[in-house]
């Protein structure tokens, strides 16, 4: 029997950066939060002195254990879709802070052609130049209501970076300067330059300086120490939850965080339409518990902010035949057709590529976005070319070979041991469609440890992913060629998905719009259909933009934060349907 | 895992007398039950008397520094010829050469022996609830029911078995270019194992030996941070935000996660 709990105001389910700034926020306003988070506990010392290449980059330390649950996985909708059994092969983060403790730091906002795509879109290309089974959409936000959002987050996270010269000016300043510039960034930069392009310093969730953010949090100066990505910060110099919001909310006796509390459901009232909290339960000693709240804010990644839904039965589940329901409609990602481009191997030169951070590096955007004229391109969208420094440990090094180098034996070693420190590589970071064929649901055979039905992804390329990577990949490896390497390879494009989740960033299947037949939140991220549940993250992209998506789910939690304490004023419903059906009436 | 290590490493004085210790109270032993004029062989006896880090090379480790030796003895594989098949084979993918030690020396195969008694090699957290679809590996990431150490014992088996067919000897002692040929059949994914495409346990096998050869030292690879020392590798280090943006490529002698942390308690 569930033991019920006392009502809050709020309960906040799962606490990355999404749950941090909301719990924080609330916290600060006086509203009674509960977070609920299903991974341990974290702090800045779980982080310190285990700086472990094999324990963190090859075993995910930090990565959810999916002995307890994963997704399955499938490219066509009349497959079988298999369990993803290993972390090989699906990386989540897991614990408290979420996936934002092992991200790189790279942060770039979206751009205006991005949230209005659909309309922009039309208006330059006409209708014809999206693809039927794209469902390519607006956001229900613009970049100018989101600018002030962008910025609440950069300065929680201390953001160090400089003007994209590409980019709308912005209202403030980055809050610290770029990071320092090494010989293989300037490489870049000075050869892009000379290309007639436009290049910068990524802007990055590593401290150039030592940082104090708006809420009293200081941040470190970044060490350059290269255990960035996949790790949490030896320093606390990167930007994260467990330095910034988490610490924020604790300071708060209105706020209570309970982690290894795993949700199971949320309680919902069918008939008036209401969450009624949820139910959880305590993973060290299986009780479960009833936690009401006035509002329930999932922020979990956006697999659990799905599958949440559909196994509490809420709202209307994607139907591919009917192209009917908003729920696991829209499911995106930074797939394997993101990140690719060219290799270079210098026979002269030798990197410091021991060296670095999670987000060092320089790019340029003259391809991101609609910043290039499309209209004879096979595709919509963009991405950013990038080259970066993480910082590599030894066993990621010994990669670094030509194509044409065996995997094993004398001549690979031979070839890594020469090849370590002279290869750098350059990705686009190309723009991933959501596609009616592609979406989220109950798997009809794999089951958790708690005998719920496993989520299950449908997915699989569209055109524009195999067009858009190919036309980056030539774009990389133009500059290569012109960066002086020896030896220039091109990654190859993959012709389908491989049901490897290793890219991090999935995202879509609740999403934003001002349309309730095709979003099922509006944009406070609030659901059309439950006005007291909110579904913050990820899961709120109708398509993916040209970069990594940690800034956006940043702003956007900001702006979920203040519909939360508007609703909890007022109530209702905080945003306008744009559509003349009243669906959610119905 | 790295506890038991950090608590070996701490004692390393007393190690070096107890390791020689060992060494006499072994050769007694060989002496008294007349293994050495070609008695009864027992596993142990022989699992003494066959120590791939006794090259001539390697001595000098052996005496300075006994304490390793205290951490290299087999604790996941039971059967001695399946630990030398998996040492042979890893040796083929990462062999010595002019630059250096190959696996052997550098403690891969005990690497991979400790790994494999850890929750990775139980895949403790990995879905492992059925049905198992083997076969798709190939498309479907690891989708085998076999467990990591499972898939070991199956793959090293499977490998003294074909050398014991096709030339009539332990897979051990063939010619390295016999040893090759057959790892070559398990990488196209030509053998035939029960739940185990082969070409799965190949990748499985060169991939965990190239991280014995360059993980910490900790986890009993990467012997004396020697595989650091042929990449110029400088292990983990408080940063380098002073050199970060040096023109010319900073090498330097290797420092361990032991250093780094302090070492000892």
């Amino acid at each position: 029997m569930a033991k019920k709990l006392d009502k809050v105001d709020v309960v906040v389910v799962g606490v990355g950066w999404a749950g941090g700034i909301i719990s924080a926020e609330m916290a600060k306003a006086g509203k009674d939060v509960v977070a609920l988070e299903r991974g341990d506990y974290k702090n800045r010392s779980d982080y310190i002195g285990v700086k472990d290449e094999l324990r963190f980059d090859n075993r995910y330390e930090i990565m959810q254990n999916l002995s307890g649950d994963t997704i399955t996985s499938r490219n066509e909708k009349d497959e079988k879709a298999l369990p993803v059994r290993t972390r090989t092969n699906m990386q989540i983060g897991a614990n408290l802070g979420g996936a934002s403790v092992h991200w790189a730091g790279a942060s770039y906002r979206y751009w205006p052609y991005e949230f209005e795509i659909r309309s922009q879109t039309i208006d330059k290309y006409g209708e014809d130049k999206i693809p039927k089974e794209m469902n390519l959409q607006d956001w229900g936000i613009t970049y100018e209501e989101m600018e002030k959002y962008y910025d609440k987050w950069e300065k929680t996270a201390g953001i160090s970076g400089e003007q994209d010269p590409l980019a709308p000016e912005r209202e403030n300043e980055w809050p610290n300067p770029p990071l320092k510039e090494t010989p293989s960034l300037k490489l870049f930069k000075d050869t892009t330059k000379e290309m007639g392009l436009n290049p910068f310093q990524i802007a990055a969730g590593n401290m150039s300086e030592t940082y104090e953010n708006p809420d009293g949090q200081t941040l470190n100066a970044c060490m350059y120490c290269s255990f960035c990505t996949r790790h949490g910060c030896d320093f606390s110099a990167k930007s994260d939850p467990l330095a910034t919001v988490v610490p924020t909310a604790e300071e708060h006796d209105n706020f209570e965080l309970r982690t290894g509390a795993y949700v199971r459901r949320v309680l919902y009232d069918k008939d008036n339409k209401k969450a009624k909290g949820v139910m959880y339960v305590d993973e060290s000693t299986g009780q479960e518990y009833e936690q009401p709240a006035d509002v329930v804010v999932l922020s979990a990644f956006a697999f659990s902010n799905n599958r949440l839904l559909m196994l509490s039965d809420i709202g209307e589940q994607y139907d591919p035949e009917t192209k009917k329901g908003t729920i696991g409609r829209n499911f995106n990602g930074q797939y394997n057709s993101a990140f690719n481009g060219a290799k270079g191997f210098f026979e002269d030169e030798k990197f410091n590529l021991y060296m670095g951070a999670g987000a060092l590096g320089a790019a340029v955007n003259d391809y991101a976005a609609d910043n290039f004229d499309h209209s004879d391109l096979d595709f919509i969208g963009g991405g950013a070319i990038e080259l970066r420094q993480y910082g590599f440990g030894a066993i990621s090094s010994s990669a670094n070979v030509p194509k044409d180098t065996p995997s094993w034996g004398k001549d690979y070693k031979e070839k890594s041991l020469h090849y370590a420190y002279r290869t750098l590589q350059i990705w686009y970071s190309a723009i991933a469609m959501s596609y009616e064929h592609n979406y989220l649901d109950l798997d009809p055979n794999y089951k958790d440890e708690y005998g719920d039905a496993l989520l299950r992804s449908t997915y699989k390329f569209g055109d524009n992913e195999r067009n858009i990577a190919k036309f980056g990949v030539e774009k990389c490896s133009e500059i290569m060629k012109e960066m002086g390497a020896d030896i220039v390879e091109e990654d190859e494009v993959p012709e389908e998905f491989d049901h490897s989740f290793t890219g991090g960033h999935y995202t879509g299947g609740v999403v934003m719009g001002d349309d309730p037949e095709t979003s099922a939140v509006n944009n406070y991220l609030q659901m059309w259909d439950v006005d007291n549940l909110f579904v913050v993250g990820g899961s709120a992209f109708p398509q993916f933009g040209s970069h990594h998506p940690t800034p956006t789910i940043g702003a956007l939690s900001y702006r979920a934060a203040e519909g939360i304490e508007k609703y909890l004023d007022d109530g209702g419903q905080l945003a306008e349907a744009k559509t003349t059906k009243k669906v959610r009436n119905v | 895992m790295s506890q038991d290590n950090n608590g070996n490493d701490k004692n390393k004085k007393n190690a070096d007398s107890e390791n020689e210790d060992v060494d006499v109270s072994r050769r007694n032993f060989l002496k008294n039950s007349g293994v050495a004029a070609g008695g009864v062989v027992g596993g142990v006896v022989l699992g003494g008397l066959w120590n791939p880090f006794n090259s001539k090379e390697d001595t000098k480790s052996d005496e300075d520094d006994g304490s390793e030796m205290l951490q290299e003895a087999r604790t996941f594989f039971s059967r001695e010829d399946d630990f030398k098949t998996l040492a042979a084979a890893t040796q083929r993918i990462y062999p010595k050469d002019d630059n250096g030690p190959g696996a052997i020396e550098l403690g891969v195969p005990y690497f991979i022996d400790k790994q494999l008694t850890g929750y990775w090699g139980f895949n403790s957290k990995d879905y492992m609830q059925g049905p198992f679809e083997p076969d798709k590996s190939d498309s479907h990431g690891l989708q085998t029911k076999l467990n990591r150490g499972e898939m070991f014992l199956a793959g090293v088996r499977k490998m003294f078995e074909m050398s014991k067919k096709d030339h009539d000897e332990d897979f051990f002692d063939i010619e390295g270019e016999q040893q090759d040929e057959i790892l070559e059949k398990f990488e196209a994914g030509d053998v035939d194992i029960p739940g185990l495409p082969s070409d799965v346990f190949f990748n499985l096998l060169r991939d965990t030996t190239i991280e014995g050869v360059y993980a910490d030292p900790v986890y009993g690879g990467n012997k004396d941070m020697e595989a650091w020392k042929m990449m110029e590798y400088p292990g983990p280090r408080m940063g380098w935000s002073d050199k970060i943006d040096s023109e010319d490529f900073v090498s330097m002698d290797p420092s361990s996660l032991r250093d780094y942390q302090g070492g000892g308690l």
